[in-house]
């Protein structure tokens, strides 16, 4: 575009700038205000007087949450989660996404069984018949109602697929001239040319699994089994005082408060999602630009 | 050209050089996840049978007692169902109005920023509540909203008005969800706009410059038509989620005090299948929403086929 000095324009420019850096400070500002707060001592916390930075700093907070056996048993299971539902994933996407880009010709049955994945996105069983099924199969307090359920993430098969449509042909049928079969061309050929793909389904997978609370909520019947985000519920949300720990444990830290210790876990619970941030923004821009752009 | 090792193999048409090596490789690939699928989706399907029964888990699908439209019927008669209805639409309309208008303002705006890094970083802020989890926002809304120690309402008192109660007051209830839910999406919203406007030919500038086009009508005559295609794609696609409100979102913020005008289709099929263990009249309410949601869903995927040339693959 092309500049303009005029004084009407400076002054849009002023405002502009001005609106735009209000609303994206808008978006962190309360993040930061609980974060200030765990780091408060609880009577600073409870006389209103914390803003956006730590008063009478203290850590007490996160000494004690890191101290609750539930909190650290439920960070272990969403590591299990991550470790497992991830890589599974990833391999069953890809899996999915090479036969279904391949064309009709090549693949026959290929637009019946596009169908018949990108159905189950359009239309689902609803709640009950879908717990019904993974009590059904045994998954109840496994760590496997976690994971097989969602496995296989139909948007970022097409995102996927749609991409490895946009794979030059003549890579794939060189390789077939030198007696690669499908094998050979989807794990040499693809899926090196796909890092980039691979890299924001990859980051989504393990933000959506950090996140995912819904399904511990209703598949595990004991709080023992409760992923992160599950357990994070009941103290959070629902603000019970029972799970939080006995009061002894409480009074063994004068600085806290149930305040200040629920900002604390908001804050640890957020935290591996703000450190994969930087990667995840340099990446889901492509992704998106990718999944909209037709091979 | 055909590979050697295949020719001896196979007896050949013409037109099937490229089924020269085997095809089973592309059958065995779809086996792991067509099975889960139809374990995990398609089997559910059929469980919509128990909207059809009075279903008792101890007595199983075939045993349990059929009962034809009962279930239905006994739900258009619960008092509140019009209203969760009503509710469901209304917030899901406003938040699709509300955050598809905002982030275009955005991107617009957006794209008016000529210093680089100031646009990245603004950029960068915006889009970060969108990967945080409603059980994260939540606390942090419930704990910001706080009638009593909230830090947005002691603002509200520090300029001599009363306290509001965010989360626990009917009235304003269903607009507290769609600024929130605005806050959380808007800026991640903006991308596929900000994509579009990049597209846009930047010759088509210069020339109305050169016509004395002023900025406001180079974004009615260039700008906009330019975004249309996007625009009417989103807002096409948008309507198949009509449906669903947000169920993270509403189920995380909301309590008994606000059912009236926040409960929705989701969170009452929650309450009564998996709280009230009623799972027949849960199901029934869940066919409805899934046959109705499918219906939308088709029509704004053939919508958004005939206005903006969409293909999903």
């Amino acid at each position: 575009m092309v500049h303009d000095s005029s004084w009407s324009n400076k002054l849009f420019q002023v405002c502009n700038y001005s609106f735009l850096i209000l609303l994206s400070l808008l978006c962190v500002v309360p993040l930061v205000h609980v974060l200030a707060m765990s780091f408060s001592s609880s009577t600073e916390v409870e006389a209103g007087l914390v803003g956006l930075w730590p008063v009478d700093f203290t850590t007490d907070a996160y000494a004690f949450v890191l101290r609750k056996s539930e909190f650290l048993d439920s960070i272990l299971v969403t590591l299990e989660r991550l470790a497992i539902g991830v890589p599974l994933n990833l391999l069953l996407v890809t899996l999915l996404a090479y036969p279904l880009s391949k064309e009709v010709k090549v693949f026959p049955l290929r637009t019946y069984f596009a169908w018949f994945v990108v159905f189950t996105m359009l239309f689902n069983g609803g709640l009950i018949p879908t717990y019904m099924v993974v009590k059904e199969t045994k998954l109840l307090d496994s760590i496997w109602s976690l994971i097989l359920p969602g496995a296989i993430p139909v948007f970022h098969v097409v995102l996927l697929l749609n991409f490895f449509r946009g794979i030059p042909k003549e890579l794939e049928e060189a390789a077939h001239m030198d007696g690669a079969g499908h094998w050979v061309t989807l794990f040499r050929i693809y899926l090196p040319l796909s890092a980039p793909v691979f890299a924001t389904i990859g980051l989504f997978a393990m933000v959506g699994h950090w996140n995912a609370w819904f399904d511990g909520m209703i598949y595990m019947n004991h709080p023992d089994h409760y992923p992160l985000q599950t357990y994070l519920r009941t103290i959070i949300i629902d603000q019970d005082l029972t799970v939080l720990g006995a009061e002894d444990a409480i009074r063994q830290f004068e600085n806290i408060n149930p305040r200040t210790t629920r900002a604390a876990q908001v804050f640890l619970g957020s935290l591996p999602v703000l450190l994969a941030y930087p990667f995840l923004q340099k990446y889901f821009m492509k992704g998106i630009v990718l999944g909209s752009v037709k091979g | 050209m055909k590979p050697a090792s295949g020719a001896s193999r196979m007896t050949l048409r013409p037109s099937s050089a490229r089924s020269m090596y085997a095809q089973w490789p592309l059958y065995a690939m779809i086996v792991p996840g067509a099975i889960l699928l139809i374990i995990y989706h398609y089997l559910p399907m059929l469980g919509f049978v128990m909207a059809f029964q009075n279903f008792k888990p101890t007595l199983g699908f075939f045993d349990s007692k059929w009962v034809g439209l009962d279930n239905f019927v006994y739900i258009m008669n619960l008092p509140n169902i019009y209203q969760v209805i009503w509710n469901t639409f209304y917030i899901s309309i406003m938040k699709v109005v509300a955050g598809q208008v905002f982030p275009i303002l955005v991107a617009l705006l957006l794209n008016e920023i000529r210093i680089n890094i100031v646009k990245r970083s603004i950029q960068t802020l915006i889009y970060l509540p969108h990967f945080l989890s409603w059980i994260i926002l939540g606390g942090i809304l419930i704990e910001i909203l706080s009638p009593s120690r909230g830090i947005v309402n002691q603002i509200i008192q520090a300029f001599g008005y009363n306290p509001v109660f965010f989360l626990g007051n009917a009235d304003i209830f269903p607009y507290v969800l769609v600024v929130s839910d605005l806050w959380k999406e808007f800026g991640f919203s903006t991308i596929v706009y900000l994509a579009a406007l990049t597209s846009i030919n930047p010759h088509l500038y210069e020339a109305a410059v050169v016509d004395g086009a002023s900025r406001m009508r180079q974004i009615w005559h260039i700008t906009l038509p330019g975004m249309t295609p996007v625009i009417v794609l989103v807002a096409t696609l948008s309507l198949g989620n009509i449906l669903s409100a947000g169920f993270d979102q509403v189920f995380n913020l909301y309590n008994s005090s606000v059912y009236e005008t926040g409960d929705i289709i989701d969170t009452l099929v929650y309450r009564m299948g998996i709280e009230q263990v009623k799972y027949s009249l849960a199901t029934a309410i869940g066919l409805f929403k899934s046959v109705i949601g499918f219906l939308l869903i088709a029509i704004s995927y053939s919508l958004a086929y005939r206005f903006a040339n969409y293909r999903i693959f």
